[in-house]
């Protein structure tokens, strides 16, 4: 085993063994009733936001491109997941919540991904600040349109509708309109939030150390090399984008399936962005950062209230802090001098461990 | 009739859009980085203007010009604090930095504003209209379609004429090239942004002054919208920042008319896309040779 390859699997053990340890942690103290009900009601969330984080670390940390319209897939997938569970039970009276969630889950991430592949198609066509705004615009063109779809359930069958509401009598509005999905029955449970984390992070770390995770770096770090390598880049990048819509398609519905309503301003621009700062914070490219990152900025303000008033203010700061300090060769430097003693005593007992480890 | 109030409701906005384009496409052109804060720095202007003439007692004109000193500091202070340091990083780096300029913006003017919408005062922009057979124009269109070729004119005799104007395009040409014949770069780009800016608080009061609703996130729909029209019109150029403009205007609001008005939005969007797939380079715009 290489060095490099030693390192990795360390990386990723340590990455699912955090996880799973805080499930655990998690599941006792809920069981010992030891959690507050406010924490609680966020632990849903925080897994959705977790895949959404980690999705999109994919997109932006590994392929290099910078999409800002993750929100949209987010909501393709809760819009999906809440019609998908409220037909399951009005139609075939599928009474088994479990049931229902995965089904919703799996059809939020196939549809999601269908919207993965529409947009890529034309989107990974263009480069850098281009490709961004596009991303924009069509996590801006799939808000305006869900906010104009109509959805019933009428003598068992689904009724789509655009624009005007023309919905035969009797009809059991699942979506409707500017008021977003309603009447959703919650089943999304904390076990499914957390099974979902474990396969994004099979799927994304298994993904990123593969030969076709090689590529997507490559392209990444010098597209034109890549290009005249032999690298397909237009492949590669499809599949980090088309995986990352799927995996939050499926936190979406996750998402939407934890509450009554599902409205579509819950996935503007802003949402997309919130998930940008967790990826960036965490660490572009690193996986186990954007899943640390997702929980504390989610838990925070819930814990601080101070912190939640000047919640976007501080991440705005963060997002430039973050990428004037990494980015700037003359700070970094001056940060490498500052962290060097503090680096030194780290490398010297990590030698250690390495040679612990060899024995 | 309508169809005629239609085209100069969309050649007025399509106005507005086309001076916020001056800013991005300038600055696109120059620094060539996507200035995502710039539709920000029009809800600022718009706050100032819309304080000079609330709170302060000034008249319309010096509210305006007190707007736009307000914004070109504004504009050079973000360039020289975030943008500067990050001159030789990757555009990734460049563009979240200014998602995060835009966001910190956003949020300064909520805790400054607050977030109740102000309703913007009546100005000598939009006290009267005119009658001009059936059609009733309202004069915040006339000033605005005015103001938007003035601009525009000016804007042209200065790049084209001035040395500054020179040094402008030296740079937007080859940045490298440029500081070897002796242009201050960094100078060069901060009174871009200046200008930049100056023409966004123009912009925000003209905004507002057709659409009086003030909040904080007020310039960030019309700042993307705008960047829209100057990648139509071609990015880098100003006359393709006029044109661009003014025809997504007058897109949006046909669009809005005789489609949907809910999703006037994603049609304006739609055309971002079908442009940059059809003709990535916009309609005026050169295309870029990228060396190895």
């Amino acid at each position: 085993m290489t060095k490099a390859k030693r390192k990795r699997l360390i990386y990723n053990l340590i990455t699912f063994a955090l996880v799973i340890a805080a499930f655990i942690i998690l599941q006792s103290m809920i069981a010992n009733k030891m959690i507050s009900r406010s924490l609680k009601g966020q632990l849903v969330p925080i897994c959705a936001w977790i895949v959404m984080a980690v999705s999109l670390n994919l997109v932006i940390g590994f392929s290099g491109e910078l999409s800002l319209g993750h929100a949209g897939f987010m909501s393709v997938g809760a819009y999906t997941g809440a019609i998908i569970s409220g037909w399951l039970l009005q139609v075939y009276e599928v009474q088994d919540t479990t049931l229902r969630l995965v089904l919703a889950m799996v059809a939020g991430g196939l549809i999601a991904g269908i919207a993965g592949v529409l947009i890529g198609i034309p989107v990974l066509r263009l480069r850098g600040d281009y490709l961004a705004i596009v991303t924009l615009a069509f996590g801006e063109i799939i808000r305006s349109l869900v906010n104009v779809l109509y959805v019933g359930v009428a003598d068992g069958k689904l009724h789509f509708s655009f624009l005007n509401k023309n919905m035969p009598a009797g009809v059991s509005m699942l979506v409707d309109g500017a008021k977003g999905a309603v009447k959703i029955k919650p089943v999304a449970t904390f076990t499914a939030g957390f099974v979902l984390i474990l396969i994004t992070l099979v799927v994304v770390l298994n993904l990123v150390n593969s030969r076709a995770g090689r590529a997507i770096q490559a392209t990444r770090d010098n597209r034109i090399a890549a290009e005249s390598m032999g690298v397909p880049v237009t492949k590669y990048k499809m599949m980090a984008f088309v995986t990352a819509a799927v995996l939050a398609g499926m936190a979406g519905a996750l998402y939407g399936l934890n509450s009554s309503t599902v409205i579509p301003t819950q996935f503007t621009f802003n949402q997309s962005i919130n998930v940008l700062v967790f990826v960036v914070l965490g660490g572009l490219g690193n996986v186990l950062g954007s899943v640390v990152s997702a929980t504390l900025l989610t838990v925070l303000p819930e814990v601080l209230r101070a912190f939640a008033d000047y919640r976007m203010l501080v991440y705005a700061i963060v997002l430039i802090l973050v990428m004037v300090f990494t980015n700037n060769p003359t700070i970094r430097a001056f940060a490498d001098r500052l962290f060097a003693p503090v680096k030194a005593i780290f490398r010297r007992s990590k030698k250690k461990t390495a040679g612990g480890d060899a024995q | 009739m309508i169809f005629l109030d239609n085209l100069i409701n969309g050649l007025s906005l399509g106005s507005i859009y086309a001076i916020i384009a001056l800013g991005y496409t300038m600055v696109y052109g120059i620094a060539k980085m996507l200035n995502f804060a710039h539709g920000d720095i029009i809800m600022v202007g718009a706050y100032v203007a819309f304080c000079g003439l609330q709170y302060w007692g000034l008249p319309p004109v010096a509210a305006i010009l007190v707007a736009m000193a307000v914004c070109t500091v504004l504009g050079i202070l973000i360039e020289g604090l975030a943008y500067r340091p990050l001159r030789q990083a990757a555009s990734l780096a460049v563009l979240i930095t200014a998602i995060g300029m835009s966001y910190l913006l956003q949020n300064l003017a909520l805790m400054i504003w607050g977030a109740n919408p102000k309703s913007f005062p009546r100005t000598f922009i939009n006290s009267f209209s005119i009658q001009l057979g059936q059609l009733n124009v309202s004069s915040a269109t006339i000033v605005t379609i005015l103001a938007n070729i003035v601009i525009m004119v000016a804007l042209s005799l200065f790049i084209n004429q001035t040395k500054v104007g020179k040094a402008m395009r030296c740079v937007s040409e080859d940045r490298g090239a440029a500081e070897l014949m002796g242009i201050n770069v960094n100078r060069t780009i901060s009174l871009t942004f200046a200008i930049g800016s100056a023409l966004a608080a123009i912009a925000g009061v003209l905004l507002c002054s057709s659409y009086p609703i003030l909040q904080p996130t007020t310039g960030s729909m019309p700042g993307i919208k705008a960047f829209t029209a100057a990648v139509f019109g071609g990015i880098g150029s100003i006359p393709g920042a006029m044109i661009g403009g003014v025809l997504l205007g007058v897109i949006e609001i046909f669009g809005k008319a005789y489609i949907s008005t809910e999703l006037g939005d994603a049609i304006v969007f739609a055309v971002l896309i079908v442009v940059l797939l059809v003709k990535p380079t916009g309609l005026l715009g050169k295309p870029i040779r990228e060396k190895v």
